[in-house]
């Protein structure tokens, strides 16, 4: 490979930015000063290309520092790492949180997802546009921040030499909560004034003009972060006022509860506090079991992954075990990115010693001496807690060489997404980590085959490997007598929207959706309707609340648990406008890799604007069609699951009644205005195969 | 790659469309499919690069199997039961290429039109405002010319240039989702890249959306005709090598090289001096057809007429760099 660069240069701070994370450039050939050397011998080749999987982490350093990535700055990158430039431009390019072009400093990332524009998310942009101008540069629309229970959310990244990032958290357009509630819009804080205050605790910073606001304005209490200790990439200053992780948790302290039972009751930034509360003695276990002993124990639990696509976590682990071909591999996937999602952020922020804990029993089990954590870069205040975590754990021999004067080697590395929920995808996440644009691989070959690296790897969500613990300390059998025999253990499910205490709450497995319900204060008097399972989940009406939660109870409905989205929609909202925000989530974050998801999730979303304004048999057919097609032909989980929810709208609720076709009468007459639509299923006479439960994205 | 004496390969036997089908263990469904006699489309496949399975025309229904699987890149196995034209099948077809002929520019791509009628697919149905992938042609070096309103993406040429074939790594996919288009670096242009015009690139690229300078031309002009064409592979001159050269030849003038993708040493990649500068063997001042209105440029290494000698040829493409 002989690159071939132009002739920008990039600025000290590019330059510092990128050797903070790579090291000062060992020869003139990596972009240092030339020295008599360097004119007899050559450097980088294979050397400099092994450390491709640091391309991300550079550019994250730039974009961080500076901003955006100057053409200077990625051909430094470039000759650091013999990468070519096109090809670390591609990589730069698919990421939404990096910039390729100038852009202030500070940018504010309005969501005007699901679970937000359930709750005012319309009136907080206007509100921002009114004040920044149209989005582009100094703030931009975002998706699903993860923040949903104190919906609508916003987030402010500012580059630096310390970045900065700021939660808004409510976000109160000027005025406060009094102004809520106008234009009709239900603004946070309007209608809902009093769950605000409960779910989210008082310390909410109001939503200034974020370009003169200052992020470490005063304090006005609530939890400060650990704060990030060096690592690579980039350090983080967290918002200090946020409340704890505790406050997403409306059960927390409540003695039943498994795997949010520390979630308050512990400082996440002490290791002694976890030890206290029973912390490392899983590990223990697992010494004393031996790593075939560990996985036996986690199959016969019965736990299924909590990622989304439900498969057997001890098959997974059982056949990464057994794979001769060395080194293997731990992925945590931490990149929760489906909208409504936010369990796996309250763990890693209110139990962050779990999840190294459990990642570390996984690593043993499975034969790997690294695992890497994989984090969506929205969550700073979870990233610096898990680091801190990590650091303390590796200073006290609970991570490293010789865990525990056990023999046992093992390391955890956090990776940093940058805005690409496709990344979550169980073999982008390879992609991403290794430094290649986050596309999904083709499979076969399977993860536990060929995964990261092209090694065998186990790729876990965090909430999966959370129930490990509970496992190995009270064993397969006492475990699986929670829940149901098709689904072992409890689950963490994310609600909010239309419900009076939004949050995480854990249940065993086989409580209906009213009790949940029931327990964030009751569905509301005007429900419309629940998504369960996300953007890529399924609606269910009002009269259908008891469906038991159970992997295979939403399967059986035609629904599905996904990642444990629980959106609930009362009669004020838009649900038209519910469906093109789906549609646009799968546009926008489709990776464009095959035809089927990259041109169907545009004409999807055409057809759904068009038939917001005036429904018309000809584009329930069209998105029916493409709907199939996407579904069947899609390389990867996104695409497959693209339509589901659309599709669940159109039959189950009855959306765009057609006004006097003959569909109209099975598709569930004037159902729009009515909050229980017809029972009756809409027959599907365009769909040329019927598959009506929607299904999970592949499993491995 | 052809290795001279493979070692024997055992036969898994499986069942297309009804009929039992033996292939070599290792072997694709589509070759499959091809020792079944059925037609499958394909677009991103190509027969000298590994499958991207990016374009999702050439899907097939296999039993037992939740989802459609591509018939390009899915290895056959013992006892898959395929269908090749089943409903579900052709309906995922039918709507790719919609989906393809609403977004992008088909008109070049060879056997599109034969497809689109066959599958029964309406691109049109999407309405007018359907968007499309719209760019400006770029002409920004005087051998090879890109489209990309033509292109679907397929990730052929940006498997050429990198690590399957050339190693040059002067484009890329770049962006995310519809907005994802072939691009090298800030969307340089392609002389400030570091493309060394091989055209191996033009050589994969299914849809025209790829093309030498000289057919760009000639089809602006109206006067592309390839059923006037000959097509004469004879062996390259410049080195030892010895790379087989398909020269395409329309009114005694050379028009074009391709390679043949069969070569044992080279799988249809040359480089510059073998695809680019064949002037030379016509610089005979013939009166010929030269009535062709195709050479324009002044840098053009294939216009009649002008002698550059070979040098000038490589160098008028990269600015003086091989
Ligand atoms: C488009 C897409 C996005 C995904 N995002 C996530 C994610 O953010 N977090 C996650 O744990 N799994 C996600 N998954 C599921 C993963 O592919 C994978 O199944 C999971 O991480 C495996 O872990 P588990 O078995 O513990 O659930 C996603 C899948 C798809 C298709
Ligand atoms: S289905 Fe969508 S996200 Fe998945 S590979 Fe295809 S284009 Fe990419
Ligand atoms: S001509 Fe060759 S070097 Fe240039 S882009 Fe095409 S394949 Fe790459
Ligand atoms: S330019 Fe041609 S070869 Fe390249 S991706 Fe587009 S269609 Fe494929
Ligand atoms: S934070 Fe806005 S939808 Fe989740
Ligand atoms: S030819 Fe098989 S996916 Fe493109």
């Amino acid at each position: 490979m002989d690159l071939r660069f132009r002739d920008a240069e990039p600025t000290d701070d590019e330059r510092a930015a990128v050797d903070a994370v790579l090291g000062p450039p060992p020869s003139s050939w990596h972009g240092g000063l030339r020295t008599e050397d360097d004119l007899h011998f050559a450097a980088g080749g294979r050397e400099a290309r092994d450390q491709r999987n640091l391309l991300l982490p550079a550019l994250h350093a730039v974009n961080d520092r500076v901003g955006w990535i100057s053409e200077g700055a990625l051909d430094y990158i470039c000759r650091r790492l013999t990468v070519p430039p096109a090809e670390a431009y591609g990589v730069a390019s698919f990421y939404s949180l990096l910039s390729l072009k100038p852009r202030p400093a500070r940018v504010l990332h309005v969501c005007t997802d699901l679970a937000c524009q359930a709750r005012g998310a319309q009136e907080v942009r206007r509100h921002v546009q009114e004040r920044l101008g149209p989005p582009g540069t100094s703030w931009t629309p975002s998706p699903c921040l993860g923040l949903c229970e104190r919906a609508p959310a916003a987030l402010a990244l500012e580059a630096g030499e310390t970045p900065k990032s700021t939660v808004y958290a409510p976000a109160l357009p000027d005025g406060g909560p009094a102004s809520g509630t106008r234009a009709g819009g239900r603004a946070a804080g309007g209608a809902n004034a009093g769950d605000t205050d409960s779910a989210a605790g008082q310390a909410n910073v109001q939503l200034h003009d974020p370009q003169t606001e200052r992020p470490d304005g005063p304090a006005t209490g609530g939890a400060r972060g650990p704060g990030g200790d060096g690592g690579q990439g980039a350090r983080i200053l967290l918002g200090r006022e946020e409340p704890s992780a505790a406050s997403a948790v409306p059960q927390a302290g409540d003695p039943s509860l498994v795997l949010l039972r520390r979630v308050g009751a512990v400082d996440p930034a002490s290791l002694d506090d976890y030890r206290a509360a029973g912390g490392y003695a899983a590990l223990r276990r697992a010494f004393e079991l031996g790593p075939l002993g560990v996985v036996q124990e986690v199959t016969e639990s019965g736990l299924v992954g909590r990622g989304g696509a439900a498969f057997p976590a001890g098959r997974k682990w059982a056949a990464v075990a057994s794979r001769p071909a060395r080194p293997h591999y731990l992925v945590c996937n931490a990149d929760e990115s489906e909208p409504g999602t936010f369990k796996d952020r309250v763990l890693m922020e209110g139990d962050p010693y779990a999840l190294v804990e459990a990642m570390t029993i996984a690593g043993y089990a499975t034969g790997c001496a690294k695992g890497y954590l994989y984090i969506r870069a929205e969550y700073p205040r979870a990233t610096a807690r898990m680091r801190h975590a990590i650091a303390t754990a590796h200073a006290r021999g609970l991570l490293g060489e010789d865990i525990l004067g056990q023999g046992f080697a093992f390391d955890i590395e956090i990776r940093r997404g940058a805005g690409a929920y496709i990344c979550g995808e169980e073999t982008a996440i390879f992609n991403s980590i290794e430094g290649y644009r986050g596309e999904p691989r083709s499979k076969p070959p399977f993860p536990v085959d060929r995964g990261l690296f092209g090694m065998p790897t186990v790729v876990n969500n965090v909430e999966t490997l959370a129930n490990v613990l509970p496992i190995l300390l009270n064993g397969a059998a006492a475990y699986a007598r929670t829940g149901t025999e098709g689904s072992t253990g409890t689950k963490l499910f994310c609600v909010s929207g239309g419900v009076a205490r939004p949050g995480v709450y854990e249940l065993p497995f086989g409580a209906t959706l009213r009790e949940l319900l029931a327990l964030a204060g009751g569905p509301p008097a005007d429900l419309r309707a629940v998504l369960l399972g996300g953007a890529a989940g399924a609606f269910v009406r009002p009269d259908e609340l008891d469906i038991p939660l159970t992997f295979e109870g939403t399967r059986a409905a035609g629904a599905t648990l996904g990642s444990g989205v629980v959106l609930v929609l009362d009669g004020s909202v838009d649900l038209a406008g519910i469906l093109v925000r789906i549609a646009e989530f799968f546009r926008d974050e489709s990776c464009g890799q095959c035809v089927p998801c990259r041109v169907g999730t545009v004409r999807q979303e055409e057809a759904l604007h068009r038939l917001s304004r005036a429904p018309k048999a000809e584009d329930l057919t069209l998105l029916r069609e493409v709907g199939q097609a996407m579904r069947d032909a899609s390389i990867c989980g996104l695409g497959q699951t693209a339509w589901n929810a659309v599709e669940s709208a159109i039959d189950r609720l009855g959306a765009f009644p057609l006004p006097s076709a003959p569909l109209t009468a099975s598709v569930g007459a004037g159902s729009a205005a009515s909050p229980a639509p017809s029972l009756v299923r809409a027959a599907s006479p365009a769909a040329p195969v019927a598959l009506p439960v929607p299904s999970p994205p592949e499993a491995s | 790659m052809t290795v001279p004496l493979p070692p024997p390969r055992r036969l898994v036997e499986l069942t297309v469309d009804g009929a039992p089908v033996r292939v070599p263990e290792g072997s694709t469904i589509l070759d499959a499919c091809g020792g079944a006699g059925q037609d499958i489309p394909t677009l991103c496949y190509g027969d000298t690069l590994t499958p991207k399975n990016a374009c999702r025309v050439c899907m097939v229904e296999v039993e037992g199997s939740r989802t459609l699987v591509p018939a390009c890149s899915r290895k056959a196995e013992a006892g898959m039961v395929v269908g090749t034209s089943t409903e579900r099948a052709r309906h995922s077809r039918k709507v790719v290429l919609e989906l393809l002929g609403s977004s992008v520019d088909l008109s070049t791509t060879p056997r599109a039109a034969e497809w689109l009628a066959e599958y029964g697919a309406r691109p049109g149905r999407f309405g007018e405002d359907a968007a499309k992938v719209e760019q400006p042609v770029k002409v920004d070096n005087d051998l090879y010319v890109r489209d990309y309103d033509k292109c679907i993406l397929c990730y052929k040429c940006v498997d050429a240039c990198g690590e399957q074939w050339q190693n040059s790594f002067a484009i890329t996919v770049a962006g995310r989702g519809f907005d994802a288009t072939i691009s090298t670096e800030f969307d340089a242009p392609l002389t400030d890249s570091a493309c060394v015009y091989c055209g191996n690139c033009v050589e994969v690229c299914p849809t025209g959306a790829l093309s030498f300078k000289s057919e760009f031309d000639m089809r602006q002009a109206g006067t592309w005709e390839e059923s006037r064409q000959t097509q004469t592979t004879t062996i390259c001159s410049y080195c030892g090598v010895g790379c087989n050269l398909t020269l395409h030849v329309q009114d005694d003038q050379i028009v074009k090289v391709t390679s043949p993708h069969d070569n044992p040493v080279t799988h249809g990649n040359l480089c510059i001096k073998g695809r680019f500068g064949y002037q030379h063997v016509q610089n005979l001042p013939s009166p010929g057809t030269s009535g062709t209105p195709r050479a324009t440029s002044a840098g053009d290494i294939t216009s009649p007429g002008t002698a550059p000698p070979r040098a000038d040829a490589t160098e008028v493409a990269t600015g003086g760099r091989t």
